[in-house]
């Protein structure tokens, strides 16, 4: 029990508690999308994308958020013109803004004198620096992407599995991709705290993925999934902490060995389904 | 259905355009469509998708639309559903163009769809209201009886809870049959619906159509199939960038429309199976 306890007094810690579980459930929420549209590519991208809005911010003493929001919203935005208006495939035009903005955003941080601490902050995470103002802002905008998501929900169901079916409907198409890409972004933002650039892919679709074997629905897939990211992100913090790890790769690993485990559990089901029905055949 | 009556009457529906009294359900005129500006190698150097596509669908119709691949028929759905614009020419339902009807229902081929989707077949069929519901507004009781309601009527209503990965060729079809019927769709495009399916399932897929055609709903349906395209439609047009026939059966199935339909194309035509139904109608 001091085991739980002990850190909880200091207010950092309860922070980053805090920081972790919100961070949890919003993006393997959004996570479900990214993987069952198989955007995994797009996420990884859009994460590294924001650091030279982040690192702009950094060094005019802004909010980091701030500039995490505004470099996330014009690289969805970029991403979309893109693909929409180039003969560029997808992938492509994704890689070389990614690659891109990426190296800015380095070049930029190395302006600094202590920039290897810096950039190890941003590229895997600083969860025990979180501050008050910081997690209110998470919370916020945390709670904006999930009320979106919940008020788009059907429609998000829809250009997901069928976009066909979203045209003929007359859905606005072009306006809920943007929203979806727009989301994922604030998303990112809500999440660099905790996991940092290099590691956002992993909370962004490992919790879903792992999701994805045990349910049969989209929002028991979510519901899971936001189980296993808020667990990743508990345990992540207490892993940090005894550990001496940063924040980041105590999540991540947290959340790929329940990944592990949830596919020895899906693969020994199958085996079991699999000598079910070949019995009856058998007889 | 509730929904026709409403609009046959002239009143405007709550969604979606009104409908013009006395149009024809579908009419293309003088229509052309390019390969974006490409000259792709698989149409033997033609650079348009569709040429001077003109033809009419009376309510009801049940229409087999059949050609060589590459011959357009994925264009021309594209084009009726509102997903692909004519470069000349107009598409008109019920008098309108497509873009604001949500009367227009696409099944998809088999291999479009993504089966292992984490949705059971009654969300798929709900998918299909999602149009009348509304932004920001979820399915209500009367929703859930026209999706419940729906699956009766394709003899589907055992699967509601299934998980559509879990289904067979043949179930597929009909999910997704009720799919449109929840729309209340009165036009009903399907993409090569009947591929891989054993004699009793493509029966009992048209005898869902059958019972569609009883509300006045009118059926577009792409096959390689010349055999049941000759026994079970009323019409058949035969396509190949240009309307070749669209005639009935006996007559749109003549040797040189077949010819001038696939002549220069045999090499397209898929597997055996559908040579041998081409060399028979040659006997006649």
């Amino acid at each position: 029990m001091d085991f739980l306890l002990d850190p909880l007094q200091y207010d950092f810690i309860v922070r980053a508690l805090l920081a972790a579980g919100i961070v949890g459930v919003v993006c393997s929420i959004l996570g479900v999308y990214i993987v069952l549209r198989g955007m995994a590519f797009l996420g990884d991208a859009m994460a590294h994308t924001i650091l030279p809005g982040v690192v702009a911010a950094f060094l005019l003493g802004w909010p980091l958020a701030v500039g995490a929001l505004i470099m996330g919203v014009l690289t969805a935005l970029g991403i979309g013109v893109l693909t929409e208006r180039t003969a560029l495939k997808e992938d492509t035009a994704i890689g070389v803004i990614f690659a891109g903005l990426f190296a800015l955003g380095v070049a930029m941080l190395s302006l600094r004198g202590n920039y290897s601490i810096d950039l190890a902050h941003f590229l895997f995470g600083n969860l025990l620096g979180v501050s008050s103002g910081d997690l209110l802002l998470t919370a916020v905008l945390g709670v904006v992407v999930l009320v979106l998501i919940f008020l788009f929900y059907k429609e998000f169901l829809v250009i997901s599995f069928d976009p066909v079916l979203a045209e003929t409907l007359r859905l606005p198409t072009r306006f809920l991709n943007y929203l979806l890409l727009i989301l994922i972004a604030v998303t990112i933002v809500v999440a660099l705290q905790v996991v940092g650039v290099a590691l956002m892919l992993a909370i962004l679709v490992t919790p879903a993925a792992t999701a994805s074997f045990v349910t049969r629905r989209l929002p028991s897939m979510m519901i899971v999934s936001a189980v296993i990211g808020v667990f990743s992100g508990v345990v992540g913090v207490y892993a940090s902490y005894y550990l001496n790890i940063p924040s980041g790769p105590a999540v991540v690993l947290t959340a790929t060995l329940i990944f592990l485990l949830g596919l020895a559990v899906a693969a020994g089901r199958n085996r079991r389904g699999a000598l079910e029905t070949s019995a009856p055949e058998a007889a | 259905m509730k929904a026709t009556i409403m609009r046959d009457t002239q009143a405007a529906p709550a969604h979606g355009v009104a409908h013009e009294p006395g149009a024809p359900t579908l009419e293309l005129d003088n229509v052309w469509v390019s390969y974006n500006g490409k000259l792709s190698s698989g149409n033997g150097g033609a650079s348009h998708a569709l040429e001077a596509v003109t033809f009419r669908v009376e309510r009801g119709e049940r229409v087999a639309v059949v050609g060589p691949n590459g011959a357009g028929k994925s264009t021309l759905f594209k084009l009726i559903v509102g997903t692909l614009r004519p470069d000349r020419g107009r598409v008109s339902i019920f008098g309108h163009g497509p873009d604001g009807h949500i009367c227009i229902a696409y099944v998809p081929q088999r291999n479009q769809v993504d089966w292992n989707f984490p949705v059971t077949v009654e969300d798929v069929v709900m998918m299909g209201r999602v149009g009348q519901i509304g932004l920001l507004r979820r399915p209500g009781k009367s929703d859930w009886g026209i999706v419940r309601s729906a699956l009766g009527r394709v003899g589907a209503a055992n699967l509601a809870h299934k998980r559509i990965g879990e289904l067979s060729g043949g179930q597929q079809q009909r999910v997704f049959l009720a799919r449109a019927l929840a729309q209340e769709a009165e036009l009903v495009l399907l993409d090569e619906p009947l591929n891989g399916l054993d004699t009793p399932t493509q029966e009992a897929i048209i005898a869902i159509l059958d019972d569609l055609r009883r509300d006045g709903v009118t059926v577009l349906l792409a096959t390689h199939d010349l055999d049941l395209a000759a026994e079970r439609f009323d019409r058949i047009m035969l396509l190949n960038r240009r309307v070749i026939a669209f005639e009935p059966p006996a007559t749109a199935l003549r040797a040189d429309n077949l010819l001038r339909a696939y002549g220069g194309h045999l090499h397209h035509v898929d597997g055996s199976g559908a040579m041998i139904v081409a060399d028979d109608c040659f006997d006649n």
